[in-house]
């Protein structure tokens, strides 16, 4: 329960990580908030010959508004996320998100780029990212900057498509139009513990009918699941319990969810199913609260 | 800390300065040696209580720039340059501070292994919200474990320490 030998650096520089990365490529392994990788190394699942420290690496932990959205540093800590306003107001749904990772002690160190580079399959902040197009902003030493979409990143069971000799900088978060209700639900084994199933959902209503529909599930594949066609399916429709049981029927129907030792197939394709029915009329509720509150009068935007 | 250019070695010794409880504090470490690990067996701090050893169970739990934080999640350079409070650093020794006070009182632990993470996290929790609600003093505590399973009387010495009516009335 001791990490094996490692040797170890902490850049002052992106430019000096980047050429650690580009020397060490696959021998190295970055560390971020430490959440998931050194519990990895204590458990001697991880054994990387080098470990690239980005703390001390300046610029990666902004919280900025760019271009009406958000431009979240990688090294940006969950804690600080979750109390951020900022990120309240320009996207509630990963403020929705983020108290159901883990425990204070852990959110007060893990880190947004640390978690989505992670890609574990039942994490919550990947069904976010892909719920809310997010885009990543990823650099090397060789081929300078590139971005990749969230549908993109994700590529397998803690799999992505960051390269060895490559850095999550910066995640940016489009914003989502006005008046979109969030809602993001999970069934764990205890409080704290990765998601069974978690779904995050957004809704935006006009003249009493859904606008435009978000739908993403974790824990139900070996990546994050962005429902797309359930999303079609509901624009134009009204927000009422029976349509959304039937989306959320054949959402659960086109889930394939792997069996293990806290549920098995079926029932996390039941569980999911629940929450899809639930977070949809969760959302719904709230965003006509949005649009009475804007009809009462500006403002009071809530 | 050094150049690309060098050479890597697993075999290093790092040098790790940094204030705890207040003091500072300078250590020698390979880099694989976790905050825990470092806190117990070089600077003789042993009040940080090691569970599970990959973050579960939150008997290390210590408080980093004033963020609670497992101290097995952490290796001991990630926290050069950081104040580190521990256990230690609650009360002077042979004191109780008034949080322990009310604990105590309460009879909220058993056999005391979880204590110093209980506290910790309750200390965090206090600071930055210092009259929690029941549900938040459950919230804030779920990430720790308890294996005398006392925790109605963990509650209740908490609330007892913000002046909150029992738990159950």
């Amino acid at each position: 329960m001791k990490p094996p030998p490692f040797a170890y650096r902490a850049p002052e520089s992106l430019g000096e990580a980047l050429a650690l990365l580009a020397e060490h490529g696959d021998d190295a392994k970055v560390l971020a908030g430490g959440q998931s990788l050194v519990p990895l190394l204590n458990l001697r699942l991880a054994r990387p010959a080098l470990l690239v420290d980005l703390a001390r690496v300046p610029g990666l932990a902004g919280v900025d508004q760019r271009d009406g959205g958000l431009a979240l540093g990688a090294m940006a800590r969950e804690r600080t996320l979750e109390r951020s306003q900022l990120v309240r107001r320009l996207a509630p749904l990963l403020s929705a998100a983020l108290p159901f990772i883990g425990h204070p002690a852990i959110r007060s160190r893990g880190t947004l780029g640390g978690s989505l580079a992670h890609a574990d399959p039942a994490a919550e902040l990947p069904a976010v990212a892909a719920a809310l197009d997010a885009e990543m902003v990823v650099l090397s030493a060789a081929r300078g900057e590139r971005t990749v979409a969230a549908k993109d990143f994700f590529s397998g069971f803690f799999s992505t498509a960051l390269e060895p000799d490559e850095i999550l900088t910066e995640v940016r978060i489009p914003r989502l139009a006005t008046g979109m209700g969030v809602c993001f639900m999970e069934v764990a084994r205890r409080h704290g513990d990765f998601a069974m199933v978690g779904v995050a959902v957004a809704v935006r209503l006009e003249a009493g009918n859904i606008a435009e529909a978000r739908l993403a599930l974790t824990g139900v594949a070996q990546v994050p699941v962005r429902a797309i066609d359930a999303e079609r399916s509901l624009v134009g429709a009204a927000p009422d319990p029976t349509r959304f049981a039937g989306v959320a029927e054949a959402v659960a129907d086109g889930l394939e969810p792997r069996s293990d030792l806290h549920g098995s197939s079926g029932y996390r394709r039941q569980v999911a199913r629940a929450l899809v029915r639930r977070a949809l009329a969760v959302a719904s509720r709230r965003a006509a609260v949005h649009n009475s509150q804007r009809d009462l009068g500006e403002g009071d935007t809530g | 800390m050094s150049g690309p250019s060098q050479a890597i070695s697993a075999d290093e010794i790092i040098t790790i300065e940094l204030t705890v409880n207040g003091t500072p504090r300078r250590g020698y470490a390979e880099a694989r040696k976790t905050l825990a690990d470092f806190l117990r067996e070089d600077l003789a701090l042993t009040g940080t209580h090691l569970g599970c050893e990959h973050g579960v169970c939150g008997a290390c739990t210590v408080l980093v720039d004033g963020e609670p934080a497992r101290a097995c999640l952490m290796l001991a350079v990630q926290a050069h340059g950081c104040e580190v409070r521990t256990i230690e650093g609650l009360a002077p020794e042979g004191t109780l501070g008034p949080l322990q006070r009310a604990m105590w009182e309460n009879h909220s632990f058993q056999c005391g292994f979880c204590t110093p993470g209980f506290l910790m996290q309750i200390t965090a929790l206090l600071a930055e919200n210092p009259a929690p609600s029941e549900a938040e003093v459950r919230e804030a505590l779920a990430g720790n474990l308890c294996r005398c399973t006392g925790y109605q009387s963990i509650v209740r010495g908490v609330l007892a320490a913000i002046g909150a009516p029992p738990a159950g009335g």
